[in-house]
């Protein structure tokens, strides 16, 4: 693949203009690509990149516009789709010049990368027609390429099957903004008018395809907008009961909005904490825009003096410098609107203050403005109605930092996201697991009640994205569901903060010049909009009646390979429903569809259990279940195959927990005073062939097959017949960590009840068969997830020996700098540092929140920004012990922190105030086996977290196909945060965790160790 | 021009009262009953404000005692000022309700937004209003009650306000203050240590704590003057020696000792016994 490896470079080289998890995605589509359907692709590829490469910057431009300029290269390519997309995707990446475009292409190729992920493997196999029955998002991109040829395309395309064109047309919209050739297709293409109001209160009207994705819409305002950081924002709709919901980007409008009306709004979805990060001004215009709306509505609560101090700031910023001599812009001001109470008493304040702002900049009264705006408490937070489990009235606030409980204007409980372990909703109830504080044994969960199951699955969904977006290097890659999911995949597809900070820092143009305008702005309602045309109404009567019907009982769609999902619902309904609702649900498929939407979670608590209530005071929570409870969770493979690992029950003080795909688990480590990290990645030497198979679904593709060997190789302790059976229903399987120390204990959920049983059941089996260092690995049928989890105990000694062994045989290096970047930076900046997955997110939010979790970063679905994982580290060959001491950081634990509570749980009656954080490095990297390296990238398999008390471990497991072969290469990742009063040693801890990993998987090999240490020091202590 | 929440500590004003024969008889108590020296009070109290006046440069209005409000000194409970707004509370004991009159118009003449706490069913103790610069906790007390808390919000919408219960004491600031910005200042009894996870989980802020042995020694008075930085009052090594010790150890403050044993006797706290305002944040 000549061309895809070139293209390859060059985005690397040209690193800076995107994230660099973008490579990543370019390789898979290399990967991806068979090479025998890529001739003419070939041919096309040089024949462009001949035109192109004189011109030096015109190979970075997009496919379109190369297009314009040599239209002869369009009938190959109709005949090479894999590799179109390829190049297409090349060329998205690197395109700079065209920020707008650049964002939408990549963007595209992102979702379609995630969509098309689980036929990559499928199509690596066959050949390029092959694409086009299953890869509806590269038949867009052949026509996009070919969009100046568009009979031809129709040629093409038109034998393809009905769920093609989405894509296609997809496509479609994209050359239609950007070329008007395209235009003639219109007469097949169904365009529909969408309004979309601005935040500055004008109406945008684009035309897009009936069926194009949010994406495609949100991405046709941004250019409209020149706004380049747009991660920050969204496209809302009104949904049928008048409810503000975001515009998921990945799935197709028509099926969202649910009803003909396709009025949206611009709108800013994460505030971010701190405006003055953003790189561009215009993106601090747009954010002020809402903003000022938001004061104005009254949704942004503030005083009457902040309220004239941000008005004035507006008027500075709109009208400049006050002029005395020139009539006040009090017309202006009369139709304005700066509070929800504004008087005359405010706009005479308001003058008064805009006096004193004589000489700022538009600019830096915008920044003003936000510096005073973010300050405000309820800044960024997204309210929800709900009642507690008594009925009382509560508002649930989900923001940057967690998730916040209000009565009337009190804040009455707080939620930080590294509280959260776990967050899941059933109908209209919305859970959240919290990790259990120091002074209780147990986990608990919160449960709330919403009005409906929409909403109840909104304030999921916004939980979800929140944070993902703020807490998250990089997006969880979504579950990829394709035939046995749980519940709702919704994940937060989009780039994080930490990403789009990084994207942000490359934005590579001259500030844009905006107009700041006052004078159209108009009330911004989606009800005076004009209603939608639909340009062909012929489409209208066919397809959409259908499905808008169905939507309208579905909160979300299921598409037609779900049959298999909502087998497994039904399954799952199975658990916690009586036969008699079930037969019912079976009864009414929109029934069915809509418990599918209601995720049942894992073990959702029943009400009547709930022990505590949420009251008026903060302390207590609601606690519902006390349980120490293990489960395990794979959340991205579709019929989970969880491997168990028995536990013992030695103190019920530590909880082991695991989250299952339904849920969003919160991987974060809280961090207390003395926390240690370990990471242990182990991958085995070659992929063993096939020990155990457990029954394959029917659809399952080979490779996935090699997946379960492997993990059957890894097993040591047979698979059971529960799991292997049920799995096959639920994608939900039970965990049980090995705890070798003693940390760990397992034990039944105590009050499962009617649900679950089979799950029940697993637990049983296990709790029999539990051995000590037994990793119990239970392949399942489509996907497997090995889990193993293994602590470390600090205070074992044993290990030493082990650990200077190791280090003595390795080469020492002492490298801090280098270190603490790798610490610091994400998988996106450094592609081959990802896995060591404990970058720090955020950029200083302190090293309070160390971890993000190693999900993040190991996830490895080509939707993912920062996926090189894999395959970079397997070029550490040598074996490295870096040693990064030196760089102890010391941080004044002043900083707003989420892990607060957690911090600072040590409470000594003459601890003296001050208090720093040390941060400690240490990677150990071991010769890996080649091979690996052009690998696919790994799928992540499973990932988890297990807390106790003083320990929490995380485990992501990858499988890492190799090309053909079918075999398939395991990497198991630990996350081990021993946090502990004492001191830990730390190489007792790596070196337990070393001969933990070795013990545990024999015919692996430890590949990367990484011992990350943050100690708070309580100065000047006596 | 400060900003919204700039100059956490900054007064230019102070607002005090002066201390009834009534104080030693009739003021209400909690548990100590030992008899109060109402001379030492009031000279205590004078040295009180001698500091505020002399030493820190504030403008001190000093509102006459009433022998009808034996607690009238405690002037904190009366009114929450902050920025340009003061909330009148409506204190929990009903006999004190009538302090709040004076202090309203003194600060009216301070040309303060007045918002006035009408509801019947409120109550609020300016004692279990702790202002962090970035946050209100109002502790739930035998003398606030969530009402009140939730005018107080109200009042002052530009902040986060937390509720604490109040489990012992009289008060949330009876165990409590700010130290500094960003740094509470905390007993070491359970209840103490009790509230101050819960203010720490409630809040998006970051505090670091300072841990005193006792709990009424925990509460002093900050203030971030112009020319002279941090400044505490607070107690003395006479009557707290273990906790002295550790505000001694503030090295970057201004530190004032001030004796409260009298008051003390009555509930009374250092931050009791003033209400502080900051006329130039006014905008």
């Amino acid at each position: 693949m000549t061309t895809e490896a070139g293209s390859e470079t060059e985005v690397k080289e040209k690193a800076a203009e995107e994230s660099a998890a973008e490579p990543e995605q370019t390789e898979k589509a290399s990967e991806e690509s068979p090479e025998p359907a890529n001739d003419q692709g070939e041919e096309k590829d040089k024949e462009e990149k001949e035109g192109k490469e004189g011109k030096g910057i015109s190979k970075y431009l997009p496919t379109w516009l190369k297009k314009q300029k040599s239209q002869s290269q369009t009938s190959p390519t109709k005949e090479a789709p894999p590799t179109e997309e390829a190049v297409t995707e090349v060329t998205a990446n690197q395109e700079g010049p065209v920020p707008e475009v650049n964002g939408h292409a990549e963007e595209v190729e992102e979702k379609e990368a995630a969509k098309s992920e689980q036929v990559n493997e499928k199509e690596a196999e066959s050949d390029s027609n092959a694409s086009a029955d299953t890869e509806p998002a590269k038949e867009e991109k052949v026509e996009e390429s070919a969009e100046s040829h568009p009979e031809e395309n129709k040629g093409i395309t038109g034998g393809a099957e009905e769920q093609k064109q989405g894509g296609e047309e997809e496509g479609g919209q994209t050359s239609i903004f950007q070329s008007p050739l395209r235009l003639v297709r219109k007469t097949k293409m169904k365009l529909v008018v969408c309004h979309v109001s601005l935040l500055d209160g004008t109406n945008f009207t684009c035309e897009v395809e009936k069926r194009a994705k949010g994406q495609f819409l949100f991405f046709k305002v941004c250019e409209q907008l020149n706004l380049m950081e747009k991660d920050y924002f969204g496209l809302t709709y009104k949904d049928n009961h008048e409810h503000e919901c975001w515009l998921d980007p990945t799935k197709e409008i028509k099926r969202q909005i649910r009803s003909n009306n396709w009025q949206f709004a611009f709108n800013v979805k994460f505030y971010p904490p701190d405006p003055s990060l953003l790189t561009e001004d215009i993106t601090r215009y747009l954010l002020c825009l809402q903003l000022r709306e938001d004061v104005a509505s009254g949704r942004l609560p503030c005083s009457f003096v902040t309220h004239a101090l941000l008005g004035s700031y507006t008027l500075q910023a709109e009208f400049g410098d006050y002029e005395p001599d020139q009539p006040r812009p009090n017309d202006y001001m009369g139709q304005r609107t700066f509070a929800p109470n504004q008087n005359k008493e405010m706009e005479e304040k308001i003058f008064e203050l805009h006096k004193s702002h004589r000489g700022m900049t538009p600019a830096q009264a915008d920044t003003q403005f936000l510096e005073n705006a973010k300050k405000l408490s309820m800044y960024g937070v997204d309210l929800h109605h709900a009642k507690d489990s008594e009925g009382v009235d509560i508002m649930l606030g989900v923001c940057a930092n967690g998730l916040l409980v209000y009565k009337d204007r009190l804040r009455i409980n707080r939620f930080a996201w590294p509280k959260i372990l776990k967050i899941s909703y059933k109908r209209n109830n919305f859970y959240i697991k919290i990790r259990p504080g120091e002074t209780e044994q147990f986990e608990s969960t919160v449960g709330f009640k919403l009005q409906n199951h929409r909403s109840a699955k909104r304030l999921w969904k916004v939980c979800v994205e929140n944070h993902s977006f703020f807490r998250l290097n990089a997006a969880e890659a979504p579950a990829k569901a394709r035939f046995l999911t749980l519940g709702s995949k919704f994940r937060y597809s989009g780039r994080t903060q930490a990403q789009s900070r990084v994207a942000s820092s490359l934005i590579d143009r001259p500030a844009p010049n905006f107009e700041r305008t006052s004078s159209k702005r108009i009330s911004r309602s989606l009800d005076g909009a004009p209603v939608i045309s639909i340009t062909e109404a012929s489409e209208n009567g066919r397809d959409p009646h259908l499905e808008l019907h169905s939507d309208n009982k579905s909160p979300m769609r299921v598409h037609g390979d779900n049959i298999y999902v909502r087998h497994s619902n039904l399954m799952l309904e199975d658990h916690d429903k009586t036969q008699d609702e079930v037969l019912k649900h079976q009864a009414s498929i929109s029934q069915l569809k809509r418990s599918f939407m209601e995720a049942p979670p894992p073990s959702p608590p029943q009400p009547s259990q709930w022990e505590k209530r949420l009251t008026s005071s903060p302390a207590p929570t609601i606690r519902i279940q006390q349980q120490q409870q293990v489960e395990v969770s794979a959340p991205q493979t579709e019929a989970s195959a969880a491997d168990s690992t028995a536990c013992d029950t030695k103190e019920p003080a530590k909880t082991t927990e695991v989250e299952i795909e339904e849920t969003v688990v919160v991987q974060e480590v809280s961090k207390a005073p003395k926390p240690g990290l370990v990471t242990v990645t182990i991958s085995p030497p070659v992929d063993p062939p096939a020990a155990e198979q457990e029954e394959t679904r029917g659809e399952q593709q080979q490779v996935k097959a090699q997946v379960e060997i492997v993990a059957a190789k890894e097993t040591k302790a047979p698979p059971r017949e529960s799991v292997s059976s049920e799995s096959e229903s639920e994608d939900e399987a039970e965990y049980h960590p090995n705890v070798s120390a003693s940390i760990c204990h397992t034990q039944i959920p105590e009050e499962e009840e009617e649900e679950e049983k089979e799950k029940e059941k697993e637990v049983e089996v296990e709790e029999k068969s539990v051995e000590r260092d037994t990793v119990a690995a239970v392949p399942d049928a489509p996907c497997l997830s090995a889990e193993v989890s293994q602590t470390v105990e600090a205070a074992t000694s044993q290990e030493e020996e082990d650990v200077q062994k190791k280090t003595t045989s390795e080469e020492m290096e002492k490298e801090g700098e280098r270190e603490a970047e790798e610490s610091t930076e994400d998988p996106m900046l450094t592609p081959d540092e990802a896995p060591n997955g404990h970058a720090l997110p955020e950029e200083s939010v302190t090293g309070t929140h160390t971890a993000t979790t190693a999900t993040t970063e190991e996830d490895q679905t080509p939707k993912m920004n920062g996926d090189a994982p894999t395959l970079a580290e397997a070029e550490h060959r040598p074996q490295v012990i870096c040693c990064s001491e030196p760089p102890v950081v010391k941080t004044e634990m002043v900083t707003i922190s989420d892990t607060f509570a957690a911090q600072k749980t040590e409470i000594a009656t003459k601890e003296v105030p001050i208090v720093h954080t040390e941060t400690k490095t240490i990677t150990y990297e071991a010769a890996q086996l080649d091979g690996n390296g052009d690998g696919e990238p790994g799928v992540l398999m499973t990932a988890q977290t297990i807390t106790s008390e003083s320990l929490c471990t995380t485990t992501t497991t990858h499988i890492t196909k190799t090309l053909k072969g079918g075999l398939s290469e395991t990497r198991i990742e630990k996350r081990i945060v021993i946090t502990g009063d004492c001191d830990i040693d730390h190489d007792q801890a790596l070196a337990q965790a070393i001969k933990e990993a070795k013990e545990q998987h024999p015919d692996m090999s430890v590949t990367r160790v990484v011992v990350h240490k943050e100690t708070e020091l309580a100065e000047e202590e006596d | 021009m400060a900003g919204l929440m700039a100059g956490f500590g900054l007064y230019t004003h102070a607002v005090v009262r002066g201390i009834p024969a009534s104080l030693a008889k009739e003021a209400l108590r909690m548990g100590s009953q030992s008899e109060v020296d109402l001379a030492g009070a009031r000279r205590e109290h004078e040295a009180y404000v001698e500091v505020l006046k002399t030493r820190l440069g504030l403008e001190v209005v000093e509102l006459p005692a009433d022998e009808s409000f034996p607690d009238c000194v405690f002037v904190e409970d009366a009114a929450v000022v902050c920025g340009d707004t003061a909330l009148i509370t409506r204190p929990g004991a009903e006999s004190r309700r009538g302090e709040t009159e004076i202090m309203k118009k003194a600060l009216m003449d301070l040309n303060l937004n007045i918002v006035e706490m009408t509801d019947e069913k409120a109550t609020l103790d300016g004692g279990d209003v702790l202002f962090t610069g970035r946050e209100f906790f109002v502790g739930l007390s035998k003398r606030t009650n969530q009402r009140g808390a939730e005018i107080l919000a109200d009042a002052f919408k530009d902040y986060a306000v937390s509720t604490v219960p109040v489990e012992h004491g009289l008060h949330l600031k009876s165990f409590c203050s700010m130290g500094g910005p960003g740094l509470i200042v905390i007993g070491s009894s359970e209840p103490a240590q009790k509230a101050l996870k819960t203010m720490q989980q409630m809040s998006d802020h970051r505090y670091d704590k300072l841990t005193v042995a006792d709990d009424l020694a925990a509460n002093c008075v900050y203030m971030n003057l112009p020319n002279k930085g941090h400044v505490l009052l607070h107690c003395t090594s006479e009557e707290w020696p273990e906790s002295a010790t550790v505000f001694e150890k503030l090295k970057d403050h201004m530190l004032i000792p001030l004796s409260n044993g009298e008051k003390v006797k009555l509930d009374g706290a250092l931050t009791c016994c003033s209400v502080l305002i900051n006329k130039k944040a006014n905008i």
